[in-house]
């Protein structure tokens, strides 16, 4: 007889090696993808992950549930078509910015604008791994890479802006080296009914290493980061002592001392004029005056998701035309006999 | 006046004007009629790539023809009995195409000096008076005026007015050949029923049109062209998009599967989208994609999740869907890509047709790569087509190609359809799981056919990944091993060609077994090869025509078929594509016959190079 046993981070393991570059950032989110699941209370089967092509793409061999690791940019694509057909699965798709941001940007943008209910992980490690250290659409300027001896002049995608231009009902960062942080937006993004679009700062410790050290390391995150949360006024730095406010459309940092928590920032995450500018803190220190880096989930919306229209549409042609009779279509509405 | 009524065995009828004229609905009406009738008929419209072309010149000008009678019709025909010319342009584009002694019925608004000039005509030169037509008889009847005449008091402005011209030559076409304005009428109350004022509006000059016909104090014969002697039963006319779009639908009701159709908007294969669009009652799932590429991996999606996956395109789109359909074959799952070949390459000609792309469905990937392929050959023969594209897919768990073109997809023709219990048999068993404790799944163990399972998500304890990169025999776990990789590649192929041993031999269409010429034709060539070698025969050559609609594999006794004959003819629609497949696999001599004018051949063609060969 079956019995119901609760399933545990082991349950997604297969019995596949692992085979990333030791340290690399992938092995931090396979882990807490796998811790994860299990709290989803969602059946192993019931569960597709879909990737692309690149290092984050071997995800799917990883996890104990079904998956397909198809061809380069188009798992958005695929799991379209999937949910479409398949709307009782949780579906997931892993990508990395070479993946989703370059060949596979048209698919990206609109899936995000058709807001099929899946999950996007996007590994960002701003540099093409896989194939060897090329710079990325996510590499900042002047990236000196195997492909760009002089630096790029390549002006990069600011990702999350790109999918709130394309309408993501569910905007959220996080990154590898904070596993509580990276494991609450994850159940997050399973919660949203549309396409949670989830940018997932990944370091690439082979080709690209410290890419993201200064909002991920001990020493400098406290400063250059902005954990966000809803309801919750915009405050980071070293002893929680700065805060944002808004200054007309203008955010500028403020020292809490100077001014009163009423007047600083409060994340509202529906807010989508807010979240315009929130994705648009794409600093780094060196810039003058920078804003911090944040991390967390920036805006949700409740909008309808394709294949909940595309199945009332079907009940509706049934509901008025009743349900199609083979014979009747292929006779057609004029004949004659011989 | 009453006029004398002559039989006629068959007729030709090319109606010509501006693409904005209407000239397709007005040849679909007279089309429909005739079948309604009992007529055999084949159609055949042309026209040009751009939908409001430059009014009034010859790229502007569109043509229907239709070939309708009262014996077997196989072609939309070679040369038109009567040419309808709704301007100077229309006619300076298609005389060519009529018949001496044939009939014009010239619209003569359109010969003013603004058309002559568009139509390039020299300066005061009017082909309807310069007795230039004089072995054609020529019935000048100025549409326009009567046209507006006739709805002087409906209240519509001039130009909604002169939007119902076609109606007048449709009533008037109805009275030359005896018919009746009745199934028009019906369609116009369906077609307008949003805006009853347009109804009365072209109901009552496709009456005048008629009416003409009767009072107009001119000599003209009307014509009888009796119903044809075909099998009897229930027919009804159709083309050979729409004939796709049932048999996709068809295919997915007898699997009990939902057809999931991915595909992005490119002539000439758009209308089987439309089609299918409709019949959502039967579950049809319809996803315009934003691209090809995402048209054909949205539906490897739908397939990987148990639907019966279909995306369709032209030329230029499968040259992009050229990785995925590796996917697919590496996935082993089922799909179908349905390509309704236009003029190539690139862009090349939207609107004319073409079977160019045949080598591109054999060996248009990277690697080791083999595709079945099906081509239908008539329109009617695209709903057989495209249901057993899907019935290999899913018995052999593959993408399938279904070849068609624009000759037959815009082509339509009578026909004597089934009934739903008469179609072959589509089974699918989704993978159970039979594991016995500590068993693992092998999702590419395959069967007698040589055909992994289709293990669907939602089946517990069958959880595995599939994925483009080398897998290990049977475990599907990713392998770079050398020897498992030559395993694989050779499993592939020998699951393509086990195919053979499931599908229909190859038969003699018509004339010997063997002989001394064999015209072997695939897709829409059929009834040019079918009509020039039926006369052959009538004459006493020695030839036979067979119609491969198998193309990889090929039947297991077109080999020995090839044999028998003492030359083999292959016309193509291309510069020698079936032909290359023949030659290399079956080494035989065969001898081409290429058109490579967007247009289909005429029967003409086929028989002068018959008797050629047999000289």
């Amino acid at each position: 007889m079956e019995t119901t046993t609760k399933l545990t981070a082991k349950d997604f393991v297969t019995d596949q090696e692992v085979r990333w570059c030791p340290g690399c950032g992938d092995y931090s989110i396979l882990k807490q993808v796998q811790t994860v699941m299990p709290e989803l209370g969602i059946p192993r089967e019931q569960i597709v992950f879909i990737s692309g092509i690149g290092c984050s793409s071997r995800f799917p061999y990883y996890m104990e549930t079904f998956g397909m690791h198809s061809i380069h940019g188009r798992a958005t694509a695929i799991a379209s078509g999937l949910k479409a057909t398949r709307p009782d699965l949780s579906v997931w798709i892993v990508t990395g910015d070479g993946d989703s941001l370059s060949i596979g940007g048209n698919h990206l943008i609109h899936l995000l604008r058709r807001n099929f209910n899946v999950n996007v992980l996007l590994f960002n490690n701003e540099i093409y791994g896989l194939t060897k250290g090329q710079y990325s659409p996510a590499s900042p300027l002047g990236k000196v890479a195997k492909s760009t001896p002089m630096g790029s002049i390549d002006h990069p995608f600011n990702p999350l802006a790109l999918c709130l231009g394309a309408d993501s009902t569910f905007v959220a960062r996080s990154m590898d080296r904070d596993p509580v942080h990276l494991r609450e937006i994850l159940k997050r993004a399973n919660a949203h009914n549309g396409t949670s679009m989830v940018e997932i700062y990944q370091n690439c410790n082979v080709f690209n290493d410290g890419a993201f050290e200064v909002f991920t390391e001990k020493g400098t995150k406290k400063i250059n980061t902005l954990f966000v949360e809803n309801g919750k006024p915009l405050v980071f730095g070293e002893n929680a002592d700065k805060g944002i406010k808004l200054d007309g459309f203008k955010p500028v940092v403020v020292n809490l001392a100077d001014v009163s928590p009423n007047d600083l920032w409060i994340h509202d995450e529906k807010d989508q004029v807010k979240a315009n500018i929130l994705v648009r803190f794409f600093n780094t220190p060196a810039d003058e005056n920078p804003l911090p880096r944040p991390f967390g989930v920036f805006y949700t919306e409740d909008r309808f998701c394709y294949e909940d229209a595309m199945n009332a549409q079907i009940a509706e042609a049934i509901e008025s035309k009743g349900k199609g009779d083979l014979d009747a279509l292929i006779r057609g509405k004029n004949t004659w006999t011989i | 006046m009453s006029a004398t009524t002559e039989i006629k065995k068959a007729v030709v009828i090319l109606f010509a004007g501006d693409s904005g004229d209407g000239i397709q609905l007005t040849g679909s009406q007279f089309t429909t009629t005739a079948a309604l009738y009992g007529n055999d008929i084949s159609t055949f419209p042309n026209f040009p790539a751009e939908i409001r072309a430059p009014q009034g010149t010859i790229a502007g000008v569109s043509g229907y023809q239709l070939h309708f009678g009262s014996e077997e019709i196989f072609t939309a025909g070679d040369a038109c009995d009567v040419l309808v010319v709704m301007n100077a342009a229309a006619l300076k584009a298609n005389i060519k195409q009529l018949k001496a002694g044939g009939v014009i019925i010239a619209n003569t608004d359109g010969f003013d000096p603004k058309n002559l000039k568009l139509a390039k005509y020299p300066d005061g030169v009017n082909p309807l008076k310069d007795n230039s037509l004089e072995k054609f008889t020529v019935h000048e009847i100025d549409v326009t005026k009567i046209t507006r005449t006739a709805l002087a008091d409906s209240g519509l402005g001039t130009k909604e007015m002169d939007r119902s011209k076609n109606m007048f030559v449709l009533g008037y076409i109805y009275w030359m050949y005896n018919r009746s304005i009745d199934n028009s009428i019906e369609f116009l109350k369906e077609q307008f029923k949003k805006r009853p004022e347009l109804i009365d509006a072209n109901v009552k000059v496709l009456k005048a049109g008629y009416n003409y016909g009767d009072t107009v104090e001119t000599p003209m014969n009307r014509y009888e062209v009796k119903p044809a002697p075909v099998e009897k039963g229930t027919y009804r006319s159709i083309m050979g998009n729409q004939a796709a779009a049932l048999g996709l639908i068809a295919a997915s009701q007898k699997a009990g599967l939902t057809l999931f159709y991915g595909t992005y908007p490119i002539t000439p294969a758009s209308d089987i989208l439309h089609e299918l669009s409709k019949h959502k009652n039967f579950g049809v799932k319809t996803f315009q994609a934003e691209d090809e590429i995402a048209a054909i991996t949205s539906s490897i999606g739908a397939s990987f999740g148990g639907s019966l996956g279909v995306t369709a395109s032209s030329g230029p789109g499968i040259a992009l869907k050229g990785e995925a359909i590796g996917l697919a074959l590496m996935l082993e799952i089922p799909l179908v890509i349905v390509n309704v070949q236009r003029g190539g390459p690139s862009t090349g000609l939207p609107t004319k047709t073409e079977q160019s792309d045949l080598l591109q469905a054999m060996y248009g990937r990277n690697g080791e790569s083999p595709v079945p392929i099906v081509a239908s050959y008539t329109p009617s023969d695209c709903f057989f087509g495209a249901y057993e594209a899907c019935r290999l897919a899913i018995e052999f768990m593959t993408p399938v190609f279904f070849l068609s073109d624009g000759y037959i997809a815009n082509g339509s023709e009578p026909w004597k359809f089934p009934t739903a219990a008469e179609l072959p048999e589509l089974k699918v068993s989704f993978a159970k799981n039979e594991l016995k404790e500590g068993e693992h799944f092998l999702p590419y163990k395959r069967n007698e056919k040589l055909a992994r399972q289709w293990a669907i998500p939602g089946t517990k304890g069958l959880e595995h990944r599939v994925g483009g990169i080398e897998k290990e025999n049977e475990t599907g776990n990713i392998s770079y091993d050398p020897e498992n990789h030559e395993l694989m590649v050779k499993l592939r192929q020998a699951k393509v060609d086990k195919i053979a041993d499931y599908i229909p031999l190859q038969t003699i269409d018509n004339g010997k077994e063997k002989g001394k010429l064999l015209i072997l034709g695939w897709g829409s060539t059929y009834g040019s090869i079918k009509t020039a070698v039926r006369e052959a025969i009538a004459e006493g050559y020695d030839v036979s025509h067979a119609q491969v609609k198998y193309l990889n594999p090929f039947p297991k006794n077109l080999g020995e078929i090839l044999k028998s004959y003492d030359k083999v003819l292959i016309p193509e629609m291309n510069n020698g594509q079936l032909i290359k497949i023949i030659r290399d696999k079956y080494f035989i001599d065969a001898k081409g016959l290429n058109k490579i004018k967007g247009m289909p051949f005429s029967s003409e063609e086929i028989k002068n190079k018959i008797i050629e060969l047999l000289k």
